[in-house]
Order: structure tokens, then C-alpha cells, then sequence
């Protein structure tokens, strides 16, 4: 294995040959440099795609802080070099290192991976290589780290169980200490604390059998998957009786403090903003929502706790933009208070603030007017859908009357620029359904004619649904390709006007990510196949390979539509059913069910229809009353007070 | 008032570009609270001037900024309040107050001076000679980007210096820099027969007019 220096050397030599090689060396601002040698666990934090993305991901710096406050460990960062860098690393036998130190990946204890979306899971698998890890969990040993992931696209671990040891599900706060105290347990013994870059050498599988019994952490190899002759899953089940039979998500009952010494890079990246997050979760119900269904409950933070977070991170990084998170920032109930306070610290420090999801209604434009000093970019609203009809099956209702109403108001404040989010392919949409859309922002933008003239521009941004695990339409189809494109092109038709804007997202991404978002166990083989024919940056338009993809599946003998294009049975058995997000099934269903009907469902907030969480983690309720969560209270004693049908 | 500060620019950082190195300076004096001046219009950017461009993989000595604030401030600690506040890599060497009305520091630049130290084995005979033979011929005709010029007028001196760790070899070259008649010390690197890869490449003085 090479040492940091010869790294470096090695790296000196070629980075002028590279684009962007500040995305290869490290030494931001604020970063923590630990002593390598003085640290009994180090882990590595992967965000799979490059540099430019992932250092702004804030769930990775929050574990980054977590892990470099213990004693006994330390945490580096590791993104995937463009393919200029790789091709130029592999010639030049330059393994994947941590940013910090420069050691090599390898010499790590615990690789652990962010995998937000799917169209990562090739990623992570040449990071793998890059690192000179065997890539099959099967094949690794005591020589080698520990390979665990986390992230939305993990509520289905499936496709990606192959090649990762240990996924953890729900939040990783808590989670990531107990699996570090495992580590260590385990290792324990064999620690010498001297300078050896090889990590120490345990019993792989007593390692993966203690994790295994942490809550909210699922080891794959030790579960079984029975198939239906229709190929359908017919059972997953622990093969060992003291292991769970659900893996049920972790969940931190509060918030813990938000990072605010965020790191600056040193080149131009997609994000260059401190962020606080206001809140967790989402109360709406939006059942095309994979976040909204898996992160609950709702917490929120204070206002006190955000401002003063957001003052600290002005301060740590310089930065030039303030972004306020959340799924819903309409939803803050104290939003106004908020954003007046924030507005108050910061006018006059050429801070840009950014407040994103904001609800169709005139508070909205207010809450922006008190952020921004001019009406420079554009004001983004997201109806989803056109027509009342799909925004009852989605349970987003919202009248159309409101959408025009809103958006004059926003031509008329002073918005040059607006920016509609919609999807196409929500479950039973007709063709009408998507011309409705064209037709909506062709009178989104008359309306902003007749009160700002023909300055007045439309974007218009159309992606497509892509039913998710844990939701309401885990049941429903995906739109194939050719129904996808015969959408595309009526709104392509619809929408020629030199003032409207038109993004769709490619069909054929909308087809990856299906297939991969619901896949099972024997999608990991396609991955792999997939990988190796030199699939990687599949989130990137340059990147993906269709064809690559299509022969994959082929190889295997599996039909992609199996996956993508197909309307499963009531009673199916998933390839998740074994991991939950504290949702029920069966709550998820009678949601389904319901949307079929053109049933909406209101705010959990003003009435609970008992989803599962509050069953699941009573005990945690008792223990934090008030209203930081947004579901009802629960009795000290006696019985659940709030969730009806429990 | 307007700050002139002058500051070495090493390590990590070598790999920072000019544009980012703007964006550097303008997240450093957010972090200081020095109330940078910024320009009106529907786009307003802070009033920084950097004196010249350095290369991308060079480190430097000899890098020159200028910040223009609102308020005036006494010079006193600004060394250490501006070093406290800049990433690794960055070193404050001097910071002093310049009249608001002189001229654009990137105008002003004539030369720049560079010490490169030689990380790969040449034979000294060997270097010794190439350096004559780039000094005593009268042009240099060369390509950048389509257009042919000539590079010798733009050296105005280049020798060998005392040598660096493990007796590797060091050149110290002086390169005009005026607009438009700016000398590259890779061009000269490659009419040498060095690679740019095997060195490494410090600008060790500014030369003003």
C-alpha cells in the first residue's frame, strides 16, 4: 500500500494534467485534520460522485463533525475523480484517498457511503476499485474495511446488498457511534496504536453478526430471499432466529445542533452556501414522495437555534448564500418570524438566502420579499401536476384559480423570471393530463404579460415520476419509455413560445432509475454486469449508457420492465418489505387506495391517520412532549392516546 | 479606504485559480467583517483586484491584492485579523493603505521573476548549455493558442542558482509581463526540454513600473 507521501508525489506529477485539480488536494477551510496514528478508528465518508457535488452535502458533514469530535476516531473525505483523473490515476497506480491525510482508502477502517439516489450505485462500485477493494462483500475479509451506506435510495438496500456490508437505515446520527463502538469492541484487542497503514486484520463475519443486532442496521448476507415462480419475492427472512425479522429505521428524537463550520472549498463548486436545516420531515402527504414518507416525523428546530446557526455559519465560511432546508419551508410554523429575524441580520451583507419549497400562495411571495433586497433569480413553485383531478390521485390539491393568482402576484411584485416544477407520469395520467400542463403555463405566462409585457419569462421544469419503496404508489407502474417520450413531445409541441423554457429529464434516465429504485436482490448482478461494460456517472447526461444497461439486464436473463413497467399485486410480497421506514404497509395501501378514489388526505397535523410512527416510537414521544413534533402527544401512561384505528 | 496586501500563495492552494482566488479574498474579508466596497448595478461584486495572474500549479511569494472598503480602518492587527481568516495555504506578509485614486494594480505589473526547482535528473553540463543556447539565439518563434510570437524578447534574464533540497538544480527567471507581452515560464520550461510535470514553479517577485 502506498504511504500519504508517495500519494502526493505521485499526485504532484499528474494534477496539471487534469481539469479542475483543486478537487484533488484537500486543505479547505475548516476542515479537520486528525493525527492518524493517535485515532483507534478511522473512517472514510464517500460521496460517490465528484468533488463539485458532494462537499456540499451536508447528512455527510454532519457525520464528518460527529466522528472527528470522538477522541478515538477520526473522519475523512473521499469523492470520485472525473474520468480525466481517474484514467490518469489508474495508468499511474494511484489508489482513492482520503482528502485529509492522503492515506489510501484501503488503509481505513470503515468506508461509509452516501447514497442518496440510485444513479450513484455504479459510483460507489468504481470507488470501490479505485480504492483496490474486492467489490463483492463475499469476497472481503479481515484485511479489509468495513463497507457500510446510508441515504434516501437505501430504504431499498436490495440492488446494492451485494457489495455493501452493512446499510443503515433511517438517520445516521446516533447509528454511525454505536457502529463505531462495534468496530472498536471487535478490533479491540488487536489495536497497537503504532504506525501501520494496514488496517488490523478480525473476524469479518463476528464483526458483521454484532452489527446486525444494532437497531436501524441491516447486514444483508444474513437474510435470505425466497422467489415466487412469477419471480416475484415470496419471503426474506433472518437466517438466524435472534436476528430481526424488520430492520425499522433510526430516528433522532431531536435534532442534534446543526454544523455551521462548513467546509469552503477552494474552486468553484454546485453549491457554495452555508445551510441550515430548519426542520425534518414533512406533514403534507404528498404520496409521490419518497422524502416525505420516509423521514418522519416532523421536528422542528427553534427559530433562536436556527438564526443563531445561520449567524455562526456566516461567520465560520464567508459564504455568499444562506440556504434555509427543508421539504416544506411554508410548513415552519413560525416561518414568518423566521425569515423577518433572518432578514433583519443579514440585508446589507450581499447575502443571497435561499428558502427553498415554498407553498402556492401569496404568504410565499411575501416571505421572499423580506429575503430579498431585488428580484434577481427566479421565484420557483412547484405545482406537479395541471389538472385538479391528478393533484387529488397525488394529494397535492391545489385549485388552479390559486396557481394563476400566485403567480400574477409574483409578475406583478416585480419577478421577471418564473419557475413551474411539474411531473409527468403520475399514476393513471392521460394524455389530457399532460397538454393540461402546457395549457396551465401558457396562462401562467399571459397573465404575467398583461402585467409586466412580454419581459415576462416562463421555466418550465418537467421531470418524470419514478414510483419509490415506502410510498403509496409502491404498487403502480412506471412509465415505459415511449409513453414518456410521447409526453415529452406534446409538451414539446404545446410549449413553443420564445419566453417559456422547457427542461425535461431524458426518458431513458427516467427507465435507470425505475429499474433500480424497486429492484431486488438480483439487480445487484445487472450492476455489476453494468459496471463493468463501464457504466459510471449514470447521474450525468454525458455518463449514462442505455444500451449499456438494457444488455446488463439481458445478460442476466431479467426483464427490465418486470421492474420498471409492471403493476404489482395486492398482495406482494417487496424486496423491502423486511426494512421500514415506521410507515406501515398497510397504512401505505388504504393511502393508495385512496388515491385511486381521488380521495386527498389533509395536513397530518390537523388530524393524525396514524401512519405507524407513533406506534413505533412512542416511547421517544413520551420522552419529548411539546410541539418540536408535529404528531399528537402521547400519554405518560396508559395507552396511545392519538393514533386512531391503533 | 483601499488596503494593498501582499501575501505567499503555497501548498493546496497552488491549485487554485485566479477566478477562485477572488472568491477566496471575498469569503476572507466576509470571515475578517472587513466592509468590503461593492460595485452598484444589478449585479454587485466586490471591489478586489488582484495584481496577475499566477499560473495554475505555481506557488508564490510575491502576490499582491487590493481591497477596497467602506470604512477606514486603523492598519494596526490587520495582518493577523486577515490571517486568521484566510484557508491553509494563504500567508499574510504585509497589508498597507494605498492612495483610493492610483492606477489598477494589474496595470502596473511589468515583470515577474520565477524560481523553478528541476525535481528530475539532467546532466548540469547539459543544462548549462541549454540555457546559453535559449540566451544567445536572437528568436524564438513559438505557437500559443493559434498565434505565433516570439518568446526570447520576453526573457530578460534566466540562470542557474544555488540548488534547492537534495542538490537539486534551481533556474531564476525574469519574464516580462505587460499586457499583451506576457512570458510563460512553462514555454521557456519546454524550449528547454524540461516537463512542466518534473518541476516546481515559485513567482518570487512582482516587478512594478
Amino acid at each position: 500500500m502506498l504511504t500519504p507521501t508517495e500519494i502526493q508525489d505521485k499526485l504532484d506529477r499528474i494534477l496539471l494534467k487534469v481539469t479542475k485539480p483543486g478537487r484533488y488536494v484537500g486543505g479547505e477551510l475548516n476542515i479537520t485534520v486528525k493525527d492518524w496514528n493517535a485515532a483507534q478508528t478511522r473512517v472514510a465518508l464517500v460521496f460517490p460522485d465528484i468533488y463539485d457535488i458532494g462537499v456540499s452535502n451536508v447528512g455527510l458533514k454532519i457525520l464528518y463533525d460527529l466522528i472527528n469530535q470522538r477522541e478515538d476516531a477520526l473522519a475523512e473525505r473521499a469523492y470520485v475523480p472525473w474520468t480525466d483523473m481517474e484514467a490518469l490515476m489508474r495508468s499511474n497506480g494511484i489508489p482513492l484517498y482520503g482528502l485529509e491525510t492522503f492515506h489510501p482508502l484501503a488503509a481505513f477502517d470503515i468506508l461509509a457511503f452516501s447514497l442518496p439516489y440510485e444513479t450513484l450505485y455504479t459510483n460507489a462500485l468504481n470507488t470501490l476499485d479505485l480504492a483496490g477493494v474486492p467489490l463483492r462483500a463475499a469476497e472481503r475479509d479481515g484485511r479489509h474495511p468495513l463497507i457500510i451506506a446510508g441515504g434516501h435510495s437505501t430504504m431499498n438496500p436490495e440492488p446494492m446488498s451485494a457489495f455493501i456490508d452493512a446499510f443503515v437505515i433511517g438517520e445516521g446520527e446516533e447509528v454511525i457511534q454505536d457502529m463505531i463502538n462495534v468496530v472498536q469492541r471487535v478490533k479491540g484487542q488487536r489495536f497497537n496504536g503504532e504506525a501501520d497503514l494496514q488496517s488490523s486484520t478480525f473476524d469479518r463475519d463476528v464483526m458483521l453478526k454484532e452489527l446486525a443486532r444494532i437497531p436501524g442496521v441491516y447486514v444483508p448476507r444474513f437474510y435470505n430471499v425466497e422467489y415466487l415462480e412469477d419471480g416475484s419475492v415470496a419471503a426474506v427472512s433472518p437466517c438466524e432466529p435472534a436476528l430481526p425479522k424488520t430492520i425499522t429505521k433510526r430516528m433522532v428524537a431531536k435534532l442534534p445542533p446543526p454544523p455551521t463550520k462548513f467546509i469552503v472549498p477552494n474552486i468553484e463548486t454546485v453549491h457554495n452556501r452555508a445551510t441550515v436545516e430548519i426542520m425534518r420531515g414533512c406533514t403534507r402527504g404528498c404520496r409521490f414522495c419518497h422524502a416525505g414518507m420516509i423521514v418522519r416525523p416532523v421536528r422542528e428546530r427553534p427559530v433562536d437555534e436556527v438564526v443563531a446557526a445561520a449567524e455562526e455559519a456566516i461567520r465560520n465560511t464567508g459564504f455568499e448564500e444562506l440556504a434555509l432546508m427543508s421539504l416544506s419551508s411554508s410548513d415552519y410554523s413560525q416561518i414568518v418570524e423566521l425569515v423577518t429575524k433572518i432578514g433583519e441580520k443579514f440585508s446589507d451583507r450581499h447575502l443571497n438566502v435561499s428558502l427553498p419549497s415554498l407553498r402556492i400562495e401569496s404568504v410565499s411571495i411575501d416571505l421572499m420579499e423580506l429575503l430579498k433586497d431585488r428580484r434577481s433569480g427566479g421565484f420557483t413553485l412547484a405545482p406537479e401536476a395541471a389538472t385538479e383531478r391528478m393533484r387529488r390521485i397525488i394529494n397535492k390539491f391545489i385549485p388552479d384559480e390559486d396557481i394563476i393568482n400566485t403567480t400574477r402576484e409574483i409578475y406583478r411584485r416585480g419577478w421577471v423570471t418564473l419557475k413551474l416544477y411539474f411531473m409527468i407520469g403520475h399514476p393513471s395520467e392521460t394524455l389530457d393530463d399532460v397538454r393540461a400542463i402546457g395549457e396551465l403555463c401558457k396562462r401562467v405566462l399571459a397573465e404575467g404579460r398583461k402585467v409586466i409585457g412580454y419581459k415576462a419569462r416562463l421555466n418550465v421544469g418537467v421531470s418524470t415520476f419514478v414510483p419509490k419503496s415506502q410510498t403509496p404508489f409502491q404498487w403502480v407502474p412506471c412509465d415505459s419509455v415511449e409513453q414518456i417520450k410521447a409526453k415529452q413531445n406534446l409538451l414539446r409541441d404545446i410549449l413553443k413560445d420564445r419566453n417559456i423554457k422547457l427542461t425535461l429529464t431524458h426518458a431513458e434516465d427516467t427507465f435507470l432509475e425505475a429499474l433500480l429504485s424497486r429492484g431486488d436482490r438480483r439487480i445487484a448482478e445487472v450492476i455489476y454486469a453494468a459496471w463493468q461494460a463501464g457504466a459510471k456517472f449514470d447521474a450525468w447526461n454525458e455518463g449514462y449508457r442505455y444500451d449499456l444497461w438494457s444488455a446488463a439486464c439481458a445478460g442476466q436473463g431479467l426483464d427490465p420492465e418486470f421492474y420498471t413497467h409492471r403493476q404489482r399485486r395486492v398482495d406482494e410480497v417487496f424486496p423491502w418489505d423486511h426494512i421500514t421506514a415506521a410507515v406501515k404497509k398497510s397504512y401505505l395501501f388504504e393511502d393508495y387506495r385512496q388515491s385511486l378514489e381521488g380521495i386527498t388526505r389533509i395536513d397530518c397535523r390537523q388530524h393524525c391517520f396514524a401512519c405507524g410512527i407513533l406506534p413505533t416510537f412512542k416511547q421517544v414521544r413520551r420522552e419529548n412532549p411539546g410541539g418540536y413534533w408535529k404528531c399528537p402527544e402521547v400519554k405518560v401512561r396508559g395507552e396511545v392516546l392519538a393514533a386512531p384505528g391503533d | 479606504m483601499r488596503l494593498r496586501v501582499t501575501f505567499s500563495k503555497q501548498g493546496p492552494l497552488r491549485y487554485t485559480g485566479h477566478l477562485d482566488l477572488h472568491k477566496i479574498w471575498e469569503r476572507a474579508a466576509r470571515r475578517a467583517n472587513l466592509p468590503l466596497t461593492y460595485s452598484q448595478g444589478f449585479h454587485p461584486h466586490p471591489q478586489i483586484q488582484l495584481a496577475a495572474a499566477l499560473p495554475l500549479g505555481f506557488s508564490s511569494r510575491c502576490e499582491l491584492v487590493d481591497l477596497k472598503l467602506n470604512e477606514t480602518l486603523p492598519l494596526e492587527g490587520l495582518v493577523d485579523r486577515l490571517q486568521a481568516a484566510v484557508p491553509a495555504g494563504l500567508h499574510i506578509l504585509h497589508v498597507e493603505e494605498i492612495d483610493e485614486r492610483a492606477p489598477a494594480l494589474q496595470t502596473q505589473v511589468t515583470a515577474a521573476e520565477f524560481e523553478i526547482l528541476l525535481r528530475d535528473e539532467i546532466a548540469p553540463q547539459s543544462l548549462t548549455l541549454r540555457l546559453q543556447t535559449v540566451m544567445e539565439s536572437e528568436s524564438l518563434p513559438r505557437e500559443r493558442r493559434g498565434k505565433p510570437y516570439d518568446l526570447r524578447p520576453l526573457i530578460e534574464a534566466l540562470n542557474l542558482i544555488e540548488p534547492g533540497p537534495e542538490n537539486l538544480p534551481r533556474l531564476w527567471m525574469r519574464l516580462a509581463a505587460r499586457e499583451g507581452a506576457t512570458g510563460r515560464p512553462e514555454e521557456v520550461l519546454d524550449v528547454l526540454g524540461i516537463p512542466l510535470e518534473s518541476t516546481r514553479v515559485e513567482r518570487s517577485c512582482l516587478i512594478f513600473k
